[in-house]
């Protein structure tokens, strides 16, 4: 059809102007995906984290540990199949710089209750039955390149002094959300030297994993832990997995609620940059319109001349981001994996590429096509005759 | 296209009835046409004439549907314009009229045949059909042989011919062209004026044609002299 393809042509009659509001829909979509992309990569350890699980922290903060003796109260409460524990170690390799998540663990339960973390059965056995052996994530051990049995030093920042582990396993994760940048140890080497050296700080735990019979009984089980605990030494709060890693995220909140602000602004901005394009473009064409009319041609005709070539434009913009948001995000995460575990472009930041790029195509067009609809044909002919 | 040779005593074409048209500017209302009532009969060949500003282009596009009266009645074709809607207006026109203008007025993305095919989009006709009106339509004009050049490519005078094909290519009855030469060199401009003559003869189109140019008039069959909104003495 003819009208169909002269907005394809009625689009490049500014080649240079066109390109250019096109590279500039390219990049703000491209900066939207990004930032999008950074807001997903933020919630993905909530994502990834299971609704069985529940997390048992002292109910003063994280900062307070709770005692090794509630671990055999809690594996014989009603519901609860199995109980892991987990210290966060906080150690540095070489330098600040590296930092990703360390933790000292009781192997066997910890395993059982994440069978995401994927080990061979032969590295497994290592890791289980060497009290210095510690597993790394298979991201994690490729950014220093680490093999099994190599020796690997931290230097605690909680708990003092350089500590020598040898690597005993390197695992890898069952979903693509899984972690794979952690790094984690013995919970009895950590105990024993603390034992040793400062007796005060020996046999505590930082948090307990508690894996459920049932995950509906979720809520129950919480309530009927921290009920055994209220008025002992340490209290403790029980919550899903979910709604600990999201109470970590609540921290950094501010920051989540910027990007995202940041993010709508850009589309807000190649708005107003498309729709002047768009503006003095069906200016200029006012008169050529105005020759449509008279010829017959009817309003929806004129106003589906000019938001063709507005969509056109933006979707050309949007197709090109949205093809490049995919490479540049997987640079960006191989840059950023030690903050970002997972750095992967959520299908819902694709829908809401093509959602911002209707908006953008729709703004565009409408304050032009509707000059262009209701101007008098005889002064839309003045301005060329 | 038909080559029956024309009647000019039949039924008027166009009948304007006390129309009145006038302009808001700055809040004031500037009056240019007032209470003019004529006739052009079928067939005829009307050039108008007169000094700048005394409406023949107002009138014009009155006559051609592309502008409202403030009051008065206009028939054409013994259908009353004045009184159809915007969209009513807009077949009617795409049916009846055919435009030249001064400046061509082509679309220049739209190659000289897609230009003369363009009215035809609102008609039922199919491809194969279009291909052919528009084809004879040039052959009429001169430019079978320039139908893939845009405008651009060609002379002032060839673009003229494109935007008379484009009038005539929907075969309407009514032609109207608001100074079609004026653009024009001398040599362009008899060309256009002998195609206009053409087609007024032997396909009997009532022509209605607007110019300062009195030997562009001397083609025409009547002229008569628009003065300030008021329709002086018919002189042939
Ligand atoms: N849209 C408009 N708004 C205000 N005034 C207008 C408008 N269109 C025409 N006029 C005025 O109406 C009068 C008649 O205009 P018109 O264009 O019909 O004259 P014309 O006889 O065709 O002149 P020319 O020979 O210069 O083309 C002029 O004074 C003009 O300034
Ligand atoms: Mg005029």
């Amino acid at each position: 059809m003819l009208l169909l393809n002269i907005f394809v042509k009625n689009a490049f009659r500014h080649k240079l102007r066109t390109i250019l509001t096109i590279v500039g829909i390219t990049i703000a979509i491209l900066a939207f995906g990004l930032l999008r992309t950074v807001v997903t990569a933020w919630y993905a350890g909530v994502e990834a984290s299971s609704a069985s699980r529940l997390v048992t922290r002292n109910a003063i903060s994280l900062i307070f540990s709770l005692p090794i003796s509630y671990r055999e109260k809690l594996i014989r409460m009603p519901g609860v199949r199995q109980v892991s524990l987990a210290n966060w170690f906080g150690g540095v390799y070489v330098t600040e710089k590296n930092f990703f998540p360390n933790f000292a663990i009781e192997p066997k339960s910890y395993l059982e209750l994440y069978p995401e973390f994927v080990l061979e059965p032969a590295e497994k056995e290592a890791f289980l039955h060497d009290r210095k052996g510690a597993v790394a994530g298979r991201k994690l051990a490729q950014r220093f390149g680490w093999k099994v049995g190599d020796s690997i030093p931290l230097r605690g920042t909680i708990y003092p002094g350089t500590w020598l582990f040898v690597l005993r396993g390197i695992y890898r994760g069952a979903e693509s959300s899984t972690d794979e940048n952690q790094f984690f140890f013995q919970w009895d080497h950590l105990n024993e030297s603390m034992l040793k050296s400062t007796p005060r700080r020996a046999n505590q735990v930082g948090v307990y994993v508690l894996g459920l019979t049932n995950p509906n009984m979720a809520a129950e089980v919480s309530r009927t832990v921290d009920a055994t605990f209220k008025n002992s030494l340490a209290e403790t709060l029980t919550e899903t997995e979910k709604a600990f890693q999201l109470s970590f995220i609540a921290m950094t909140e501010a920051i989540v609620v910027a990007i995202q602000i940041v993010s709508f602004v850009v589309i807000v901005i190649i708005m107003a940059v498309v729709a002047n394009t768009m503006a003095m473009t069906a200016r200029e064409r006012i008169g050529e319109y105005a020759v449509f009319k008279t010829l017959g041609f009817s309003w929806w005709h004129i106003a589906g001349m000019i938001f063709g070539e507005s969509f056109f434009i933006t979707f050309a913009g949007c197709a090109l981001g949205i093809a490049l948001t995919f490479p540049v995000a997987r640079s960006f995460g191989a840059q950023l994996s030690s903050f970002f575990p997972t750095f992967n472009v959520a299908r819902e930041t694709i829908y809401l590429d093509l959602a911002a790029a209707i908006v953008i195509g729709l703004v565009a067009g409408i304050f032009p096509a509707w000059r262009a609809v209701t101007i008098r044909i005889a002064d839309g002919l003045r301005r060329i005759g | 296209m038909t080559t029956d040779t024309p009647e000019t005593t039949a039924s008027p074409i166009v009948r304007l009835r006390s129309v009145s048209k006038s302009y808001r500017r700055g809040g004031q209302i500037v009056p240019v046409l007032e209470e003019i009532t004529f006739d052009i009969a079928q067939g005829e060949f009307l050039a108008l004439m007169g000094p700048s500003g005394s409406g023949k282009s107002t009138l014009l596009n009155l006559i051609a549907g592309i502008d409202k009266v403030d009051s008065g009645a206009i028939f054409v074709g013994g259908v009353e314009i004045t009184a159809l809607s915007e969209s009513e207006l807009a077949i009617w026109r795409g049916l009846n009229v055919g435009f030249i203008f001064q400046f061509y007025n082509l679309i220049p993305v739209l190659t000289a045949f897609e230009n003369v095919e363009l009215p035809l989009l609102l008609t039922p006709l199919n491809r194969r059909e279009r291909r052919e009106h528009v084809e004879m339509a040039l052959r009429v004009v001169g430019l079978a042989d320039r139908m893939d050049h845009r405008p651009g490519q060609l002379s002032g005078g060839q673009q003229q011919r494109v935007a008379i094909a484009r009038a005539v290519v929907t075969d309407p009855t009514l032609l109207v062209a608001d100074e079609p030469t004026g653009d024009l060199d001398r040599r362009s401009a008899e060309e256009i004026l002998h195609l206009l003559e053409r087609l007024n003869r032997e396909s009997g189109k009532s022509v209605i044609m607007v110019t300062h140019d009195p030997r562009a008039a001397e083609q025409a069959r009547t002229v008569r002299h628009l003065e300030k909104g008021f329709l002086a003495d018919a002189a042939s």
